[in-house]
């Protein structure tokens, strides 16, 4: 039986959701020409004034707003609330540059634990379930987002954050954890290590799992929902509009649910900005219309993916994203070709490698080259080198066949690449450009 | 009259071999004779011991991929074309040799060759029936 932790919000008409979101909007574009400078020089420089956001038909005329924005506006200059309404900052890893902070009130961390909330609701959690939260808590919005969801599902929250796997997997067998809330790349350590253990499936209470934070393969949630005997779900979400939440999966595991309530999704060409029809691939772009302290307008979010409106069998009505294809920041461009570390994983994946591998990009005599380092299974191994240099080549064609162009594959020694416990390092990028 | 070899990935580092040897060695495993192939990446350690099942078990417990494959130790007169005639046989019975390697020391006071090929049972038959048989794991200390 599907569950709902609010349910006339998530299967809420159509009519209804665009009505929320004409009305919602206005008021934002409001907001933020009345208390924020920036955007409101950054709407003048356009010509525009609030009168000529009528509603969600108008969106288009409004300017982007890009993480370059989010920097030079650092730390105060995109806050539209005194700091004296504001109770809490998050802060993105700063992985890609500077850090970003976002702020809140009160009243936008009740809207995004709610958000959070239908996330684990839709997992199948209840006020019955014991929800291990394995995501770092603290600037990282993973920990406290799922923390706070999960309390309002009124679960049982074991707020282990990242980390001490050993502890973890003590508390999942002593707690009998039936959902367990973490990155995918900590979820397959997690259930490598319990393999290792010896523990089967049925050994393992756990349920459930809510991973997102980095992009993961099909292939690599068929290996962890296999190794734990759970499901798997996918939710998606960003520190600049709130943290995770902002859209997530439901028990049709065919796309993400966004939360429509409170964002406006449009997926635009990422070269010309222009805003393609449903269905199209292309960046997509969030519009906070209910965040109080740090509203956004048009965030261009660099993740490419497809945004699509059916009737799920959910219930919801909710308008659902595909999981993102990657990053565009993630991207990266070899020999002129656009290469995704998620294909890549995808086809180790499909050659039964398990989910650790590293990319290794440089550049040698003004060429660019690719190295994938996996590591050996007990499957691929043979006491013949030519059998082993067969399955090399094999894993070279596919991923020939996948990426277009030539990757080096480096057979490693098991468990000679760093187990990540929050965001996997996938890539490293020597070229010096 | 097959013999258990143990073949272990060798990533190509520093140090690798050292590790090996020295939790072989912890344990008072003896090598009998070795082997290594190699790519410019990585390599694979062939290996008879005189543990094998001890060894195998306890290089998989401190994580290396390791596998074991029947091969034929065949004892060779230590003189010229002593291996000669064991390859004669092989070349007119159309037995093909994946890797061959010799075992350390003498069995015997003679030379020893290990045998891999497709069918370690079929080899081992062959050399019976043409009056060279197989040296029994014991000849090398294996247990």
């Amino acid at each position: 039986m599907e569950r709902y932790y609010q349910k006339d919000i998530e299967c809420a008409s159509r009519e209804q959701i665009r009505a929320w979101q004409d009305e919602r909007l206005v008021k934002q574009v409001r907001n933020v020409w009345d208390n924020v400078p920036y955007y409101r020089k950054k709407m003048e420089d356009k010509g525009l004034t609030p009168e000529d956001i009528k509603g969600v038909d108008d969106l288009h005329k409004l300017p982007f707003v890009t993480k370059a924005d989010l920097r030079e506006a650092y730390p105060y200059g995109l806050v539209a609330r005194p700091l004296k309404d504001c109770v809490r900052i998050q802060s993105t890893s700063g992985t890609t540059g500077k850090r970003v902070v976002a702020f809140y009130t009160q009243h936008d961390i009740d809207l995004w634990e709610d958000c959070c909330a239908r996330a684990i609701m839709a997992a199948g959690g209840t006020n019955e379930d014991v929800c291990q939260v394995s995501y770092g808590y603290g600037l990282f919005t993973g920990g406290p987002g799922l923390n706070g969801g999960s309390h309002k599902v009124g679960c049982l929250t074991i707020p282990t954050s990242s980390g001490n796997t050993e502890r973890q997997i003590m508390f999942i067998r002593d707690l009998n954890a039936t959902i367990l809330c973490c990155t995918p790349s900590y979820a397959a350590y997690l259930a490598e290590s319990m393999k290792e253990m010896g523990l089967t499936p049925d050994q393992i209470p756990l349920k459930a799992g809510i991973f997102g934070a980095e992009a993961w393969s099909q292939e690599m949630r068929r290996n962890i929902e296999e190794t734990l005997g759970i499901k798997a779900y996918d939710i998606y979400g960003l520190t600049e509009l709130s943290g995770p939440g902002v859209a997530f999966e439901c028990s049709a595991q065919s796309g993400m649910h966004i939360n429509e309530d409170h964002f406006i999704a449009e997926i635009i060409d990422p070269e010309t900005g222009e805003v393609l029809p449903e269905g199209s691939k292309g960046e997509l772009v969030f519009t906070s219309i209910t965040k109080e302290a740090f509203p956004l307008l048009r965030y261009r979010t660099r993740d490419i993916c497809i945004l699509k409106h059916e009737d799920c069998s959910c219930g919801r009505t909710h308008i659902k994203m595909s999981k993102p294809m990657g990053r565009s920041d993630d991207m990266l461009i070899i020999k002129g070709v656009n290469v995704f570390p998620s294909q890549i994983e995808t086809v180790l994946m499909g050659q039964s490698f398990a989910p650790n591998y590293q990319i290794i990009v440089d550049r040698v005599n003004n060429t660019d080259t690719m190295e994938v380092l996996v590591e050996m299974t007990p499957e691929m191994f043979s006491d013949q080198l030519s059998q082993v240099a067969e399955k090399e080549k094999q894993v070279v064609a596919a991923l020939k066949a996948m990426l277009g162009i030539y990757a080096k594959v480096r057979l490693v020694a098991p468990k000679s690449i760093q187990r990540s416990e929050g965001k996997a390092v996938r890539v490293i990028d020597k070229r010096k450009i | 009259m097959t013999i258990q070899q143990i073949s272990v990935f060798l990533e190509n580092r520093a140090g690798q071999l050292a590790e090996i040897t020295a939790i072989l060695a912890d344990k008072q495993i003896n090598m009998r004779a070795l082997h290594i192939a190699e790519t410019s990446d990585y390599g694979v350690l062939r290996m008879i011991v005189d543990q094998p099942q001890q060894a195998a078990a306890l290089l998989l417990e401190h994580g290396f991929i390791v596998s074991m494959t029947p091969v034929v130790a065949v004892v060779v007169p230590d003189e010229p074309g002593g291996l000669g005639r064991i390859l004669s046989l092989l070349a007119k019975e159309s037995v093909d040799v994946e890797y061959v390697y010799s075992v350390f020391g003498q069995v015997n006071g003679q030379a020893c060759m290990i045998f891999r090929v497709a069918d370690a049972v079929g080899l081992a038959n062959l050399l019976q029936a043409n009056g060279m048989p197989p040296a029994r794991g014991e000849a090398l200390g294996v247990h």
